[in-house]
């Protein structure tokens, strides 16, 4: 343990003074955080604002509003657009940190001389697995924690207040963020084991974002909803790919392909 | 301490080494001469456990490749080819990572100790990326050297070093020697091959040649004797090549270059008969060829070209 340990502290001193990650991981949560939280202030400051709102919530989303005010189900459905934002914050973060991590070590030629020492692949791919992951749920969490806070302060709705907290949120927070974090780096793993720049192994990675801006759109359409069974869904589809992905990114990780094959 | 039986490493098609058999000795500094893609990098990567054999095994500082790598790798230092450090980082948290990783006890005291002996101790807190590639260079040996290892493998320590960086590191070589380390070399540069190798391995996917370089250079050349006469007259060329042990006489100006297996032996009838012939003898000296003829030599006998394209 104390090799991965030291391989996190190591790719946190080094990644970390990279300006451009460090924007990544600081302004990601917080712009996650804001958005929601300005628009429930919006809502708060203009009551005309939530009739109009109301007039446009989906028939299915409706159903959600079970207890809810008028002006809680419109408060509800903004800030349910932003769910996606805490998806895609732990799916972004890591890919930024291991896209950076490993076509770094590849640029430099770290990774022999790393390779040469005890360590194992595990420990090795565990380590920089963890140093991507960790700061990438962590600051999911933490913004989550201060729109949570943020709309207390602002004084919404109990109903609101119930549903931020409820299954169907923390699943998708605590839950599915992890796994899609660990599809992320799965993901940078890949695609690092081509790419020569980190920008570009980052663009690329960042292809995995699709699906879930898709789903993004399709629920800011009306055409599906975001619900518990389909967070719960999402999750159980992320156990099996992130099984995959971790495979192959395994298979690329050993020591004889990224000495060999790795350009 | 290193013994290679049959050692083989193909890439798809690509034979990168191919059948090598060897064994290095305890405390004996060894080097792999040959072309760029000859596979002594490959060779070297096998040794530290890096990368697998295709067919064949080696067994380096008591253990077996492929039966225990992490103990072989905790027991093998290596300087590979490029520095590869993190250059963001300071010097002493480059080492200081790598003690860890190498599971190090006295990681500060380890990491002072070579800072020290490797003259960058006052410069520990500077980042990597600030280093000239001297002492980048000196960096990645001490962080080779860290854990250390009986066994060391040293992949062009030198190269791209100004004179002085280079002598430096050499110098740190002999040292290691010294303490009765076995070091395996990949060089490019002969002589520095000549001056710190025990015994040279000329290898170009297979082994060519493997002796000590005075053994290699009698091999490939036979030892040269030069005769300076004050007048040379045809004669003198016919008596030299009466003796039986003369291999070859060859005249230039007014020197007779003669080929001898033993001229400690073979050089006072040599000189006793030129005398009776009337020839005046000024000096009498061995010609020492450069390991680099006696590496070209060997590579034009193979038929390989000086440069080709690495293995992977």
């Amino acid at each position: 343990m104390n090799r991965v340990y030291q391989i996190v502290l190591k790719e946190w001193a080094e990644v970390f003074k990279n300006r451009f990650v460090l924007f990544t991981v600081a302004f990601l949560p917080i712009l996650a955080a804001a958005l929601p939280l300005g628009i429930l202030y919006a809502i708060n400051s203009s009551p005309d604002f939530v009739t109009d709102i109301g007039e446009d919530i989906p028939a299915g989303f409706a159903a959600l509003c079970n207890n809810l005010t008028g002006e809680e189900c419109a408060q509800y459905f903004l800030i349910s657009q932003f769910i996606l934002l805490f998806m895609l914050l732990p799916l972004a973060i890591p890919i930024t940190i291991a896209s950076y991590s490993i076509i770094g070590e590849k640029t430099t030629r770290t990774l022999e001389p790393l390779l040469a020492t005890p360590i194992t692949t595990a420990e090795l791919l565990g380590g920089k697995a963890a140093a991507a992951v960790i700061p990438g749920v962590t600051a999911t969490w933490m913004a989550y924690l201060a729109l949570v806070i943020g709309a207390a302060l602002m004084d919404v709705g109990p109903g609101v207040m119930d549903r931020l907290l409820d299954p169907f949120w923390l699943t998708a927070v605590f839950v599915v963020g992890p796994l899609l974090a660990l599809t992320g780096v799965s993901v940078a793993v890949i695609v690092s084991s081509r790419a020569t720049d980190p920008r570009t192994a980052e663009q690329t990675s960042m292809l995995v974002f699709l699906p879930i801006m898709a789903v993004f759109f399709a629920q800011l359409a009306g055409l599906i909803l975001i619900d518990a069974r389909l967070v719960l869904l999402i999750a159980l589809g992320l156990i099996a790919v992130d099984a995959v992905l971790l495979a192959v990114a395994v298979q690329l990780f050993q020591r004889e392909n990224i000495l060999t094959r790795w350009k | 301490m290193i013994r290679i039986e049959g050692l083989t490493k193909r890439f798809d098609d690509i034979t990168a080494v191919e059948n090598l058999d060897l064994e290095i000795r305890p405390g004996e500094v060894f080097g792999f001469l040959g072309p760029n893609g000859a596979g002594k990098t490959t060779t070297l990567r096998m040794l530290g456990a890096l990368i697998k054999p295709t067919s064949g095994t080696a067994q380096v500082a008591g253990y077996r490749l492929g039966e225990d790598d992490q103990a072989l790798r905790r027991n093998v230092g290596i300087l590979t080819e490029a520095p590869g450090l993190y250059d963001r980082l300071s010097a002493a948290r480059n080492l200081s990572f790598f003690a860890h990783m190498y599971g190090v006890d006295d990681v500060d005291g380890r990491v002072e100790r070579y800072l020290k002996l490797l003259g960058l101790w006052e410069r520990r807190s500077e980042s990597v990326g600030t280093f000239s590639r001297g002492m980048r260079q000196k960096l990645a040996i001490a962080r080779a050297m860290l854990h250390e290892p009986t066994v060391l493998l040293l992949d062009e320590p030198t190269t791209g070093l100004d004179p002085e960086a280079a002598r430096l590191v050499r110098e740190f070589i002999e040292g290691l020697r010294d303490e009765g380390r076995t070091i395996v070399l990949n060089t490019h540069n002969l002589d520095e091959a000549d001056r710190l190798c025990d015994r040279i391995g000329v290898l170009n996917t297979r082994l060519l040649a493997l002796d000590t370089p005075a053994a290699l250079r009698r091999e490939v050349f036979g030892r040269k004797v030069v005769f300076h006469l004050a007048d040379l007259r045809p004669e003198f060329e016919a008596t030299v090549a009466n003796f039986p042990f003369v291999d070859a006489v060859e005249s230039i100006d007014a020197k007779l270059v003669v080929t001898l297996d033993d001229p400690e032996n073979q050089n006072p009838a040599i000189i006793a008969a030129l005398v009776s012939a009337g020839a005046q003898l000024q000096f009498v000296g061995e010609i020492r060829q450069s390991l680099e003829e006696v590496y070209l030599r060997l590579m034009s006998k193979e038929g390989a070209e000086p440069e080709r394209g690495d293995a992977p």
